[in-house]
Parts: structure tokens; C-alpha cells; sequence
């Protein structure tokens, strides 16, 4: 059974480019996704790509331009005009910034406690229990209930924010880079008590980041994006296999990576992101690909499935016979 | 060797209600022309507090407390008159900031801000700036330069904007380039333009680099020697492949476990607890409380620096002990 669906789902916005003219900025374009329960599905893509605007789609904080969202068979847009309290039950979201997404004015027990109130899951009587037993789940003091977000770190904020959302026993949590502004060594704390909580409550994930090795150890799927498309999508082996799609590539070996034999050539993209009011004609990563041929100008590349994963490009069988085993390994294995 | 820049017992504090709160303690190094040295730290670590107090650019309204010394060329800049300060910047130290899109000014041209060091320090006029930032943007490979000086910073990228930035910090041929953060802000795929420019540049240049960062991969990438501070203080020092291979400190390993994301059976190696801040900080190691190899001894005293290895120093009593499996 699966637990999110996500078809064709297309999300532009109109903007207006000044003296009378628009233009519609395509920031998802046609996306399809699955989670089962209990399972993680990271999305990870540069800033641009359409990874947030899919995320709040996903939670119900913005309508699709067009295409649909399944939440345990039931389309959420249904479900958000009929009863939106089950919804919110359903899916549930922490955001990236831990300054931004609490009220700073009210308690961090008020601030927790409000899902068990509106929802009206535990008696007024029993709130403080629950948000103390919450609190606990997430690793912070009972005493922490009465202090004010100002009073806490940027990683106890967010785990202020994950006992929150976890208030309701959602289904699933959408997480929008939910470690990128903690220090290295909080980042883990954070990403493992998301892990822990999964394992004790089944909950499932859908994980937005821009950093592939952070969610390497987390996810059970990934999808990559970039303009809005999905290019490479598959289960967690593929970080062991190699990615296929020449972006996924150049995103993996972008990042600085502690041991990396000195004079290892790494080929790096050319200029930046184009700009999603106007993405390039054929496949959108042409402009910047080192492995564009001329078809890839005119003609846009489906996504299908390849060796296992679905792949947005042309060459992904050239690419697939390129990537011998030992130079797969030499590329993905840690430090 | 002789040092380009060296500074001596480094204090910086800030007055708060609690009295001067120190955002850096006791801090020596020295940075060799044409070397590139890197300062590691999370949040709250000094190491931004420490790069800006070199070109005396702490902000005055948060009246810092600075001692010590810090010598450009055996020249004493702390405390050094404003008009002196002034003529420094650029021609001997030019800086990057974190924010390519809040250091650049929104309401003059690129092609202005260019201009302004050339024209001020080098007493270029008008058409020979124009022609020295069109080089420089063609060095820090802008495309189409001559169009980018008629642009505002709104019309460009985040990675366009930092190379602009890198080419106001050049403008001048700065002995010494202070980078703060310079690819936090910036896309994993810009970052490695941006980091590989830095260090073509700085080998064509032959330019000291003081990089500042909180990413131990950056720092393996572009760095010759590393410092780590933790709280305030340098924890450890020496040469980055040896520091990365085989640190001594505890706090080192830690960062590195969790910069490299390892993990065993879903989990990541964490690091307990969280850094203390500057009014709670204890009184002996500030790492003792978050340190699996802490003992008794550790709470005594502030631990001193010294050797534990090949041109590698930490401040940790118990460096010896090795890594705990």
C-alpha cells in the first residue's frame, strides 16, 4: 500500500516582469513520486530546482497548478476542502530555518501542545503529560516546556519543531532541509534522532536537501532534480552503483570531499543554473552537460527506467558502459 | 621562512551584561606569503570574530575589546589610526565575505564598484579602471564582461555576484586575501567553480589565502595548514593531510566523523551535547564536557598547546591516548 502519491504534479508561478508583461516560472514540471509507509524518499537538487515548491505541495501549504497528490488513496485536495484536520493528521512539516518556523511569543510546550489541542487527541488534563513524554522522544528536558525558542539553540529548535509535528502521529513528515542551518556536528544529532524516530513510530519521510552524502545513510530511495524535472530517481543502491544521469554525477563529486587524492581531476559544470522562466529547449541540463550530443538540444529526454532506476537522459546506456565497477567504487566510496 | 602576517596571543571580547564575553582567547598563528592557511569552527567558534579583527573590520558598535598583536610585515595593526588602516585594505589585505548578495552595494554598478579600489589605491583614472576591471572580471571568468559593469548586482547570479566580489578583493593584488565563508552561500556545482578559482588565482597571484570555514572538505581541497578552534581557543594546528589523517584532538576527530557522514547501520557518528556559550564556558577544556576521553585533570586547567606530531600542535592533555575505537 502505498502511503504518498504524487502524479504529474506541476506547479508555475506567474510573475510579472514589470510594464504589463509575464512570465510563468516553472518551478515543478510534471514530477511522479511514491512513498510507502515507514520509508524515507530524499529529494536533493541545487537551489532552483523546484525541491521546496514540490515539498509544500506535498503538505498541502500550496495547490498544484495541475496533477495530483494521494495520501493513502484519497487525493489531498479532496481531503483538504472536505476535512482538513485528517490531513494535517497525515502529513506533517519541519522547515529549514529553527528561527523562522517557532513563535517566538509562546512557550515551547504551547508550541507542541497546540496539535494535541486543535486535534483533540489527549484530554486538557493529560497535554502536559504527552508534551513532556514528546520532549523526551526528541531528547530534551521535561523543563524545557515552559522556556521561550529564544532560550534554545538552533538544533534544540528543531527538535522543538520535529516533537511538534510529531504531536499529531503523522503518517508522514516533510522535512525541508531540516539540518542545512545547524553546525556539522548538530547536523548528525538531528539526522539520527529523525532515524531513531522512524524506527519507533513508522513514520515516513520525504526528505528534501541539497547535500547527496547527508542523506545517503538515511534515505531508502532519492530522486535528484533539476529545473523542476526528476533526471535520476531509484532505491538507496544507486549510491553504491554510481549515478547515471551526468548531472547526478556532477552533483555527487561537486562537493568537497575530505581525501580526495590530490590531482584527481574532477570535471566540473560550467556557469550556473538557468533560469526556470525559460528552461533550455531539449533537455533542460544541455547548456551545461559535458556529454551533450545534438539530439539533447531538440529533443527532450523521457524518464525510463535504466538499469535498475529511471533516468532523464539520452546517452544513460553509454554512460551506464562507462562507469566500470572499480572506477564506481574509487567514486563512491567514503573518505 | 618569513611570515607575512603573524599574530600574537589574539584576545577579542565583546561587553555584554555579564561583563566582556570572550569571543576569542589567547589566539597565535602566522600565515607564510603564498601559503594558504584555513581556520575550522563551527558557530560560535571565533574564527569569523579572529579574520575580521585583521583588517580592523569589528563592528564599532559592539565596542570589542581587542588585545594582543597582529603584524602585516612586522607592522602592528592593531590600533593602528583609521586613515593608515584604510590604505591597507586592498593593496596589501583584500576580503570575501560570506553574502555575495548584502557586500555588494544594490544601488551602484558593478562596473563602479570595480572601479572605486583602482581609482582610490592605485590612482588609476577613469578609462584605465575601466579597463583593469574588465581584465579582472575576465580573470575571475565573468562572461561578458564589458556588459556586467553597466549591471547592478540584483541582475546577477549568487556565483556571479561572489566572482564579482573576488575581483573587487583582487583589484588591488592583496599579499593577503581574507575569505570568510566564501561558498557557504553559494550551490555545491558554483562552490567548486568558486573554490577552484580561488586557488588558480592565488598560485598565478602568488597571494597569502587566510580561508575561513566551517566545512572540513573545503578545507582539504584548497588549504596548505589548518587551525580547528573550538570556543574561542585553537585546539589544533599543523598541515591540513596530517591534521585530517590523524588528529589529535578529540574535538578534530569528532568533526571529521561527522563532516566525512559516517555512519554504521543508518546512524551518523555524532558529537554529544552542544558548544557552550561564552558566558558558560567551564573552566578548564571546553570541550571536557562533551569529550569521551575526558578525565579529571581535564577540568583543571585551560590545557596548553603543544607537539603531537610532525609540525601538528593540540591543546589536549590527553592527546597521546590515540583514538578510542
Amino acid at each position: 500500500m502505498t502511503l504518498l502519491k504524487v502524479h504529474k504534479l506541476v506547479r508555475h508561478f506567474p510573475v510579472s516582469r514589470g510594464f504589463g508583461s509575464s512570465a510563468i516560472v516553472r518551478a515543478v514540471d510534471g514530477v511522479d513520486l511514491e512513498i510507502a509507509p515507514g520509508e524515507t524518499l530524499a529529494i536533493v537538487g541545487e537551489s532552483g530546482c523546484g525541491k521546496s515548491s514540490l515539498a509544500r505541495c506535498v503538505a498541502g501549504l500550496d495547490t498544484a497548478t495541475s496533477g495530483k497528490v494521494e495520501v493513502e488513496g484519497t487525493d489531498s485536495a479532496d481531503m483538504l476542502t472536505a476535512d482538513p484536520m485528517r490531513f494535517r493528521r497525515s502529513i506533517q512539516m519541519v522547515f529549514q530555518d529553527p528561527y523562522s518556523s517557532v513563535n517566538p511569543r509562546r512557550r515551547i510546550g504551547e508550541i507542541i501542545g497546540d496539535g494535541l489541542r486543535l486535534h483533540k487527541l489527549v484530554p486538557r488534563a493529560q497535554r502536559a503529560e504527552r508534551v513532556r513524554e514528546l520532549l523526551e522522544q526528541v531528547g530534551l528536558a521535561a523543563d524545557y516546556a515552559d522556556r521561550y525558542p529564544h532560550e534554545l539553540s538552533g538544533g534544540q529548535r528543531q527538535r522543538v519543531s520535529i516533537a511538534r509535528a510529531l504531536a499529531v502521529n503523522p503518517r508522514l513528515i516533510v522535512c525541508d532541509e531540516p539540518v542545512s542551518a545547524l553546525d556539522v556536528s548538530v547536523q548528525a544529532q538531528v539526522m539520527n534522532l529523525l532515524v531513531r524516530l522512524q524506527r519507533d513510530h513508522g513514520v515516513a519521510y520525504l526528505f528534501i536537501s541539497h547535500d547527496l552524502a547527508l542523506v545517503r545513510h538515511i534515505a531508502h530511495k532519492v530522486a535528484v532534480m533539476y529545473l523542476g524535472q526528476v533526471v535520476e530517481s531509484g532505491d538507496a543502491a544507486i549510491f553504491d552503483q554510481g549515478f547515471l544521469h551526468p548531472y547526478a554525477q556532477s552533483l555527487f563529486d561537486a562537493a568537497p570531499r575530505i581525501g580526495r587524492p590530490e590531482g584527481e581531476e574532477v570535471e566540473l559544470l560550467e556557469g550556473d543554473v538557468p533560469s526556470p522562466i525559460s528552461p533550455p529547449s531539449g533537455c533542460r541540463f544541455h547548456t551545461r552537460c559535458p556529454q551533450t550530443i545534438d539530439r539533447c538540444k531538440v529533443e527532450a529526454p523521457d524518464l525510463r527506467p535504466v538499469a535498475g532506476r529511471d533516468v532523464r537522459c539520452h546517452r544513460a546506456e553509454e554512460m551506464l558502459a562507462r562507469m566500470m565497477p572499480p572506477q564506481a567504487e574509487a567514486a563512491f566510496g567514503t573518505g | 621562512m618569513t611570515s607575512l602576517l603573524t599574530v600574537k596571543s589574539l584576545c577579542v571580547g565583546f561587553p555584554g551584561k555579564r561583563g566582556v564575553l570572550p569571543a576569542v582567547e589567547d589566539l597565535d598563528f602566522h600565515i607564510a606569503p603564498g601559503e594558504t592557511l584555513a581556520i575550522v569552527g563551527e558557530s560560535g567558534s571565533g574564527k569569523s570574530t579572529a579574520a575580521l579583527s585583521i583588517p580592523g573590520l569589528l563592528s564599532r558598535s559592539s565596542r570589542p575589546v581587542v588585545s594582543g598583536s597582529v603584524r602585516f610585515e612586522g607592522q602592528e595593526m592593531l590600533n593602528m589610526p583609521d586613515r593608515k588602516l584604510a590604505r591597507m585594505r586592498g593593496p596589501d589585505v583584500g576580503m570575501i565575505f560570506q553574502d555575495p548578495s548584502t557586500s555588494l552595494n544594490p544601488v551602484f554598478t558593478i562596473g563602479r564598484q570595480i572601479c572605486e579600489p583602482l581609482r582610490t589605491h592605485m590612482g588609476l583614472d577613469a578609462r584605465a579602471a575601466e579597463a583593469r576591471a574588465i581584465e579582472l572580471l575576465e580573470l575571475v571568468k565573468v562572461s561578458a564582461p564589458e556588459q556586467r559593469l553597466a549591471q547592478y548586482p540584483h541582475n546577477l547570479s549568487g556565483g556571479m555576484r561572489q566572482r564579482v566580489m573576488i575581483a573587487i578583493a583582487l583589484a588591488c593584488s592583496p599579499r593577503l586575501l581574507i575569505a570568510d565563508e566564501p561558498t557557504t552561500a553559494l550551490d555545491v556545482t558554483v562552490q567548486a567553480q568558486v573554490l577552484r578559482l580561488i586557488s588558480g588565482l592565488q598560485k598565478s597571484l602568488g597571494m597569502a589565502v587566510l580561508l575561513i570555514t566551517h566545512d572540513l572538505g573545503v578545507v582539504w581541497e584548497t588549504a596548505d595548514r589548518v587551525i580547528v578552534m573550538y570556543a574561542g581557543r585553537k585546539v589544533e594546528e599543523g598541515p591540513v593531510r596530517r591534521i585530517l589523517s590523524q588528529p589529535s584532538h578529540p574535538y578534530t576527530e569528532g568533526l571529521l566523523r561527522a563532516a566525512r557522514k559516517e555512519g554504521r547501520d543508518g546512524f551518523l557518528t555524532e558529537i554529544p551535547g552542544v558548544v557552550p556559550p561564552p558566558h558558560q564556558r567551564p573552566p578548564g577544556c571546553a570541550f571536557e564536557p562533551r569529550c569521551a576521553r575526558a578525565i579529571a585533570a581535564c577540568r583543571a586547567a585551560v590545557p596548553a598547546i603543544r607537539s603531537t606530531g610532525p609540525g601538528q600542535v593540540a591543546a589536549c592533555i590527553r592527546a597521546e591516548e590515540g583514538q578510542p575505537a
